[in-house]
């Protein structure tokens, strides 16, 4: 940890996890969508279910759905000032299973009629995870450029990703890879330091047993 | 690289005849390839920030639960009575630590140092020193990079996070942070003030983390008093002369080890110790938790 994470940040309380975290979740989902929230539904799950409301958990992602980042002083009237931004909310309880305690499930609607359903944890000292995009497993920060490959898991795969990033000059800053089973399916995250261009990706969609390229750029805070 | 001892910061302060703090900002310049004004700057703008915070403070308000509030101006009126058994500074630096806390569980902007539960010890001991003349700004931001690099040491050897070591890893580590700037203020070396660290963080040790209703409120805001008060008589010890018996960093590795060994019902999941008891069950109830 940097000495500004040990000292900082300057946030609005009172819990970094419940609260700053919070309000990055519901920044991340409003970039990820791309378009101004005008409807959210906000399923709350685990340690958010059950202490959110007094740790402004429900005002902390509402604030981030807005614009406003961790230290913005008018979280704890975000409820209110929404209703002037013309988004509408409710909050419910997440039925989700074995996820991280402090999750939070979004389901928001934009204004020019995109819908997204975000997963997303807060991992503690305000840093988060976003596990899910439509119910596709990320796990990603979605901070760097990110790729996500689901592919067969077959030789060759990892191959066809990194040369094509290769080629393209573009450098790999962290990568992992998950599957279901030995030769099932599998998923690869990328995050990379520069942006990947769209023709890269197109020619990756169309290679034999690559079966969904997801690209993720809304740049870090 | 954040350094994994306060044996190596002491080992760099010796061989190159450097301030403690001086260290842990030619650490940071490198480690995030900042100049040394940028660095500087951006601890300017904390200190700016926690000063903020605490003239912030507003007695008539209340967190949502309505457990805390107020409590702070309560300290300060008693403290201006100029009766307190603790002294003016003392009674300030409780004030001080209460308010802050206090802020935090309203909704009120605040510098989490290291956490947002104990962003009161910190600022509790270095508004009054400020105010008081007894230091100025550059001063200050001095003594905060002592601060975080103890911050940063603790942070790897052992954790600052209340659900993985306990309230000794918030409080305890935030009180052998300020117990380390102050002695920075005072003139004290950098062998003292590893050595206030240490005793801050000895007297912490074991302290679970078990807020009622599971919200970082109570006993979290009072809980930053204690911090600030050890940190102060932590560096007034090492000041004058004492010593720990246990070296710093292995006082660090003996806090991971029983926040290692505390049951998760200690550890910030507002079911045991305080949050356990019958009137913390009944808070817990009655707040619809």
């Amino acid at each position: 940890m940097n000495i500004f994470e040990i000292l900082g940040p300057v946030m609005v309380g009172p819990s970094s996890s419940h609260t700053a975290g919070a309000v990055r979740i519901g920044l991340m989902t409003r970039k990820l969508l791309g378009q101004k929230p005008v409807q959210a539904k906000i399923g709350m799950y685990g340690s958010f279910l059950a202490t959110g409301k007094g740790h402004g958990t429900d005002k902390a992602v509402i604030a981030g759905l807005l614009g406003m980042h961790p230290d913005d002083i008018r979280i704890p009237k975000s409820l209110e000032l929404a209703e002037k931004e013309g988004l509408a909310f409710s909050f419910e309880e997440a039925n989700l299973r074995s996820a991280h305690p402090n999750t939070v499930l979004v389901e928001v609607t934009g204004d020019q009629g995109r819908e997204l359903s975000v997963q997303a944890s807060s991992l503690g000292g305000g840093r988060i995870m976003i596990n899910r995009l439509d119910g596709i497993d990320v796990n990603c920060t979605c901070e760097m450029p990110t790729l996500i490959v689901h592919n067969m898991d077959q030789p060759g795969h990892v191959a066809e990703v990194t040369s094509m990033l290769s080629h393209k000059s573009v450098n790999i800053a962290n990568m992992s890879l998950y599957r279901d089973k030995r030769g099932g399916r599998a998923v690869m995250v990328v995050e990379t330091d520069q942006d990947i261009p769209q023709e890269a990706l197109k020619w990756l969609e169309h290679l034999e047993g690559i079966l969904k390229v997801t690209y993720i750029n809304v740049g870090g805070e | 690289m954040a350094f994994g001892s306060l044996d190596e910061v002491l080992g760099i302060c010796k061989e190159e005849g450097l301030p403690f703090w001086k260290v842990i900002l030619r650490d940071d310049t490198n480690e995030r390839n900042v100049s040394e004004e940028e660095s500087l700057r951006q601890m300017e703008e904390l200190w700016d920030a926690m000063l903020l915070a605490a003239s912030l403070y507003d007695e008539k308000e209340q967190s949502n639960s309505r457990l805390v509030g107020g409590a702070g101006g309560k300290m300060q009126a008693y403290v201006e009575k100029g009766d307190t058994l603790s002294g003016p500074f003392m009674g300030k630096v409780i004030a001080g630590a209460l308010q802050m806390g206090e802020s935090n569980a309203c909704m009120k902007r605040i510098v989490a140092a290291p956490t947002a539960g104990a962003c009161g010890v910190l600022p509790a001991v270095l508004v009054p020193y400020f105010m008081e003349k007894k230091a100025d700004a550059r001063q200050i931001t001095e003594a905060l990079y002592v601060a975080a690099g103890i911050g940063q040491v603790i942070a790897l050897r052992a954790s600052i996070a209340g659900a993985s070591g306990g309230c000794q890893a918030e409080i305890g580590t935030a009180s052998a942070m300020a117990a380390g700037a102050m002695v920075h203020l005072k003139g004290g070396s950098a062998w003292q003030i590893a050595q206030a660290s240490a005793m801050a963080l000895k007297n912490l040790l074991g302290l679970v983390c078990d807020p009622v209703a599971g919200l970082v409120e109570v006993p979290c805001v009072k809980r930053n008093v204690v911090g600030a008060v050890n940190a102060l008589a932590a560096a007034d010890m090492a000041l004058a002369g004492i010593e720990s018996r246990i070296p710093p960093d292995q006082v660090f590795d003996a806090m991971k080890e029983i926040g290692d060994r505390m049951t998760s019902d200690l550890k910030e999941t507002g079911q045991g110790g305080l949050a356990g008891t019958p009137a913390g069950r009944e808070i817990a109830e009655r707040i619809g938790r």
